[in-house]
């Protein structure tokens, strides 16, 4: 298919660019394959450079001749274009929603993209399975990596390589993956250093209503409990939802079954209903004409604030039960690609100090999210816009995130990254010119060959000159546990996503840089002390052979 | 010491409600200013809280544990203590609750507060704020404004400052006049004056319009003041009332101005509600504050429906109009309400806030504060609750001021030179009768109860710990320093104030904030600075003698490093395992005692201890890092065992 076809009219002058706290632009609207370009060609810059892949909606007006798009973003952000002429502007909106919903994915930008910087290191090689597995390495013995899904049959959403116990072979494994949703068996997430606890992830059981139960499963995690040792499972799910999964051949350990292990249920959302709250809560706060009460009872209403509470609480139950109970943990919910993951990466932040970093936190998202299998490309599909039914979209990642920077903010001093690392991540997953997020795991990754063809998010992010605006000026490394508060007065609206677009940020913008100077004064301060320093021991060393009497 | 029923208290228990592994046995003391708990561990750690600061004792039925005793404080501490003997417990409470209520000014704490000054350092420090010289720091022309004498003795206006500005044009057949119009003699003076556009504020109280009623001294004090101000052509009154409160007063002879008698005046209401109202709606803030373990729902609901935010933006809403006028339209501005001393003083100093730089320094505030509330009347002993009375003239009116300023400090980051805690110190002063400033309702009442020879002044005693509540990211020459503020006043900009309000539950306000590191970073930057140039004089003289030959006598002197705070663990992950929905709540005992930072020593007369444990700011050093001590949580394996 060639993108020509979509377009009609690749040029129109004389449109006018409406974005908020911005002055008004009028220029020449271009269309590409991949962008929507508005230039006023003053300066010789381009004052918008839009991914189609970025547009969740568009909605078209007339007044006259005087045709108005409205472009919704997928990060949020809401532009208007005036152009004039009817013809022009119907022919512009069709292009921008056939060219915005192009449905293969091999037509995607990060196809297309050739980057404009040398690629130095190949993000698709920064974090591989086996190197991961050498690190365990050190710390244990008591864990293998299997090669049982090297071809994806045994679980399609797994990696070709996992890591399980050392006592369970490749044939238990097979058993076990068929006792468990989409063959999710369970493998190891994370290990814990200071006290060699475990935590596992999974899909759930399939028991059925009557009750079915697989020997190889109870061997594979009983596998990691320490004789005489309890450990816990965390079901995502409520007690109730996860009654009515059984009928759906689904279900959950039963005690009698798994004696070794207790059970605790929590209420994550499942995907769907986090769809829902994700776009009345971007509803509420596109209105600037609430009024306290209305927009207070519309952000309670939308309930994003109550599954950040939740999802948060989950992850610090699950580290609580690691650090403080010396527990293994094995968590899942249904299909172990959504809730299970945000509350696996979450514990390893509040766990593990290397999360915090930049490599860390890349490395995490590679491990947990990517490797793990969530359906990127389904989830992030459309966001708070669309107009559509929803299919399988959802903020699974983006609540993820929010309760990063939840913990963030409690914590401005642990993380080697900034907010606007985050909120690029977000952007990322959405619309992007690399393939990281591309695909739903890493078979399709695979498939497509996205390391090929593509070119890594990591090799863009981690180069020196980008990382620079993402970095923390008050990071100083420490090697605790951080406890965040889950009480509700704790968790603040993430202004930096939802409001982004809302007020100016000119002033907060001012307090970071006041920030980074004052940390960067004291740095060169420092540098002057010491060598100064070394100077005078230098010059006093000269010196006192001299003096001695 | 009359109201002292015992003294003594063995076995006392501190409850924390969230951890309570933190509760902490001890002995507790019945002082005549303060209730003094001090925990039988070795660190003998003390709590203590002032009599004047306790908002109400509560005492729940006796169970099998003891009697549970509830102390609520004014700056929103909680304190919940376990008394083991019923009549122990009883006489706590009954003492506590005479104490907490003094009748009479001489009752009051700041009386026998004894910081040890001489006589001429408190006189010294009374004179600290000079309002005189504020006044001429605004550049009023003298051509325009002036003092009048008309108010010598309080004969004009008894809650009024003795000095007024006002018009040079209005005659002092005018000024008493429109005094006698005025509720109270509250007669329209000049407030502050913008420099820049040559527009004032000024404030008076509700004209006594009734129905039909005109002054032509009112007419012609408002035109004298329209024309104050030579390049506009008409001028606001600014009623900070909703409009129907405002026309019930006309029932009762008061009201507003008729735009038909009054020429070139634009009426404006702004819909402030009242002190009732306000009162109810913060005590259903602190209701939610104080909520066992609530659900997201249950916090913003509670948030919602105590329309607490609700009446800030409307007061921050009438400071943004005013300012507006003043600095883009160069337009003058009278505002009023009742009484001229609640709303009205919100408004005016939200707008010179927003209007003046200097207002939002660490001095600026406090002269703004002298200026609008204590010396233009504030019934501070009623609205705070100083002196038992009648508790429907108790309101949060400077609560709300204080707040709209922590608001605008969210919007703007750079903008002010004190921190969120000086705040938050400012409004436990204003309740807790420590000094002498808050004491009273007018200049002329405090003249009268000798207040600068009985008592002591707050604002040296701040400005020497000025360093503790600076903000790291104000420098004076920056851009959101300078000018006009202009904040944005949609309903999602207004946060639910943590600081003040989220204080009864301590292990959910202990977290570091970006501001004290930036601050320990800048204090050692200062030391470097100052090793810098040491170093540098020191390498001048090693040189110099190298070549004389001298022999050289000092060591190279070492540089302490502060260390920079770090985060450690939260003490407790306990609260995870609860599911909000799922826990009954259990009224009592739940909520975590407030243990305040312990005074360095004991005696109370002491200024450091009785300014700083009832701060409610964390001390850092105590939540640094014990370098990952991760003893197991005996606690958490009884809660593991009931949810499971």
């Amino acid at each position: 298919m060639e993108f020509a076809e979509l377009i009609k009219t690749p040029r129109v002058d004389g449109v006018v660019l409406h974005r908020p706290f911005m002055p008004t632009v009028e220029g020449t609207l271009c269309l590409t394959g991949h962008h929507l370009i508005l230039s006023s060609r003053q300066d010789n810059t381009e004052e918008l450079w839009l991914l189609h892949a970025n547009i969740d909606s568009i909605e078209k007006r007339f007044i006259g001749s005087l045709g108005t798009i409205i472009v919704k973003c997928k990060d949020l952000r809401v532009i208007q274009l005036d152009i004039p002429g009817m013809e022009e502007c119907l022919n512009i909106a069709n292009s921008i929603e056939a060219l915005s919903t192009l449905d293969s994915v091999s037509l995607m930008y990060p196809f297309f993209y050739r980057p404009l910087f040398e690629v130095i290191e190949d993000g698709w090689q920064l974090f591989v399975p086996e190197e991961a597995f050498k690190d365990l390495e050190s710390m244990t013995d008591e864990w293998r990596l299997s090669e049982v899904n090297k071809d994806f049959s045994v679980c399609p959403s797994y990696p070709s390589l996992l890591t399980v116990p050392k006592d369970i072979d490749d044939e238990s494994l097979c058993k076990a993956a068929s006792f468990r949703h989409g063959g999710r068996f369970p493998v190891l997430s994370y290990y814990h250093k200071k006290n060699g606890m475990v935590m596992m992830r999974a899909a759930q059981p399939l028991t059925g209503t009557n009750g079915r139960r697989c020997k190889e499963d109870e061997k594979l995690i009983n596998a990691t409990l320490c004789a005489g040792k309890r450990g816990y499972i965390i079901d995502t799910r409520t007690i109730a939802v996860a009654q009515q999964a059984k009928a759906r051949g689904g279900g959950f350990e039963q005690e009698a079954n798994y004696p070794q292990w207790r059970r605790i249920h929590k209420a994550i959302e499942r995907s769907n209903v986090l769809q829902e709250s994700l776009i009345k809560l971007v509803e509420a706060c596109n209105d600037q004409s609430h009024s306290m009460d209305r927009w207070l009872s519309k952000l309670e209403a939308s309930n994003w604030q109550s599954n950040v509470k939740e999802i948060l609480t989950t992850a610090c139950l699950a580290a609580q039960c690691i650090d403080r109970e010396g527990a293994s943990v094995l968590v899942h919910g249904t299909e172990g690609t959504d809730s299970t993951l945000q509350v696996t990466s979450l514990a390893q932040i509040i766990l593990d100090p290397a999360c915090r970093t930049i490599r860390g936190f890349e490395a995490l998202i590679e491990r947990e999210w990517l490797q793990a299998g969530h359906p990127f490309q389904q989830r992030c599909a459309q966001s708070a816009y669309s107009n559509g039914k929803p299919r399988s979209e959802a903020p699974v990642f983006l609540l993820f995130l929010d309760c990063v920077w939840q913990i963030l903010r409690q914590f401005p001093c642990s993380f080697q990254f900034n907010e606007n690392f985050l909120i690029m991540l977000f952007e990322h997953t959405y619309a992007s010119q690399f393939g990281t997020f591309l695909g739903n795991c890493v078979a399709e990754r695979v498939k497509l060959q996205l390391s090929q063809k593509t070119v890594s998010l990591w090799s863009w992010v981690n180069r020196p000159q980008e990382l620079e605006r993402f970095l923390n000026p008050l990071y100083e490394p420490n090697n605790l546990v951080i406890w965040p508060s889950v009480a509700p007065q704790s968790l603040l609206l993430w202004e930096g996503v939802f409001l982004r677009w809302n007020r100016s940020t000119k002033c907060l913008d001012e307090a970071h840089q006041e920030m980074v100077h004052i940390i960067e004064y004291n740095k060169e301060l420092q540098n002057k002390v010491n060598s100064l320093r070394r100077q005078l021991a230098q010059l006093e060393t000269e010196d006192s052979p001299l003096q001695t009497p | 010491m009359e109201h002292i029923r015992t003294p003594k208290v063995e076995n006392v228990r501190m409850i924390d409600r969230l951890i309570p592994r933190k509760s902490t046995l001890g002995t507790l003391y019945l002082s005549s200013t303060h209730t003094i708990f001090v925990e039988n561990s070795e660190a003998r750690k003390e709590t203590w809280v002032l009599h004047s600061l306790v908002y109400n004792v509560e005492r729940l039925p006796t169970n099998s544990s003891g009697s549970p005793l509830i102390i609520r404080c004014k700056n929103f501490h909680v304190y919940r203590l376990l008394i083991p003997q019923e009549k122990d417990c009883l006489d706590v409470l009954a003492s506590l609750t005479r104490l907490s209520r003094p009748e009479r000014y001489g009752e009051l704490f700041s009386f026998s507060f004894n910081p040890n000054l001489d006589k001429e350092l408190r006189e010294k420090a009374w004179g600290f704020i000079d309002l005189k010289a504020e006044f001429s720091r605004m550049g009023i022309p003298s051509n325009l404004w002036h003092v009048t004498a008309a108010n010598y003795e309080y004969r004009l206006c008894d809650t009024y400052p003795s000095e007024l500005f006002v018009p040079k044009s209005a005659s002092p057949a005018v000024i008493v006049g429109s005094a006698k119009f005025r509720s109270r003699g509250r007669l329209p003076v000049l407030s502050y004056f913008h420099r820049d556009t040559g527009a004032s504020i000024c404030r008076s109280s509700q004209p006594l319009s009734g129905f039909s009623a005109r002054s032509s001294d009112d007419e012609q004090m408002l035109q004298a003041i329209m024309k104050s101000n030579p390049v506009s052509e008409f001028m606001y009154v600014v009623d900070t009332r909703p409009k129907l409160n405002a026309m019930a007063n006309r029932a009762a002879g008061k009201g507003y101005e008729n735009e038909d008698h009054y020429t070139n005046i634009k009426l404006q209401f702004i819909g402030i509600e009242n002190i009732h109202v306000m009162r109810n709606s913060q005590q259903k803030l602190i209701d939610v504050g104080e909520l066992a373990a609530p659900s997201m729902s249950d916090f913003l609901w509670g948030l919602e429906n105590s329309g607490w935010l609700k009446h800030i933006k409307a007061v921050l809403d009438a400071g943004v109009f005013i300012a507006k006028v003043v600095a883009e339209d160069g337009v003058s501005v009278l505002v009023h309400c009742s009484d001229g001393w609640d709303r009205t003083a919100q408004a005016c100093s939200v707008a010179s806030v927003l209007l003046d730089p200097y207002y939002r320094t660490i001095k600026g505030l406090m002269i703004l504060i002298e200026k609008d509330w204590v010396s233009f009347g504030h019934k501070f002993s009623h609205r705070y609750a100083h002196l038992d009375g009648d508790p429907k003239e108790v309101s949060p009116v400077m609560d709300q001021f204080l707040e709209c300023v922590w608001q605008l400090m969210q919007q703007f980051p750079c903008a002010f030179e004190f921190n969120e805690r000086f705040l938050v110190q400012l409004h436990t002063h204003i309740y807790s009768c420590q000094y002498g400033n808050f004491i009273g309702i007018c200049q002329k009442e405090r003249r009268d109860l000798r207040l600068q020879e009985r008592t002591h002044s707050l604002w040296p005693h701040l400005w020497e710990n000025r360093a503790e509540y600076t903000n790291p990211l104000y420098r004076i020459d920056h851009s959101q320093t300078q000018g006009v503020l202009k904040p944005l006043t949609t309903a999602y900009c207004f946060k639910f104030w943590k600081g003040m309000y989220g204080r009864a539950e301590k292990s959910v306000a202990s977290h570091q904030s970006p501001a004290d590191c930036l601050n320990a970073v800048r204090e050692e930057s200062q030391q470097l600075e100052e090793e810098l140039s040491a170093h540098q004089e020191r390498l001048a003289q090693l040189k110099e003698r190298k070549t004389s030959g001298e022999r050289k006598t000092s060591k190279l002197s070492e540089r302490v490093r502060r260390p920079i705070p770090t985060e450690s663990e939260l003490s407790s992950p306990l609260d995870y395992f609860t599911t909000p929905r799922s826990e009954k709540r259990t009224p009592s005992f739940t909520l975590p005692l407030q243990l305040a930072a312990p005074p360095k020593n004991g005696d109370p007369d002491d200024l450091s201890t009785c300014s700083d444990f009832e701060s409610g700011v964390a001390d850092l050093s105590s939540y640094s890092s014990s370098g990952g001590d991760d003893a197991k949580d005996p606690d958490a394996d009884e809660v593991v065992k009931a949810n499971a």
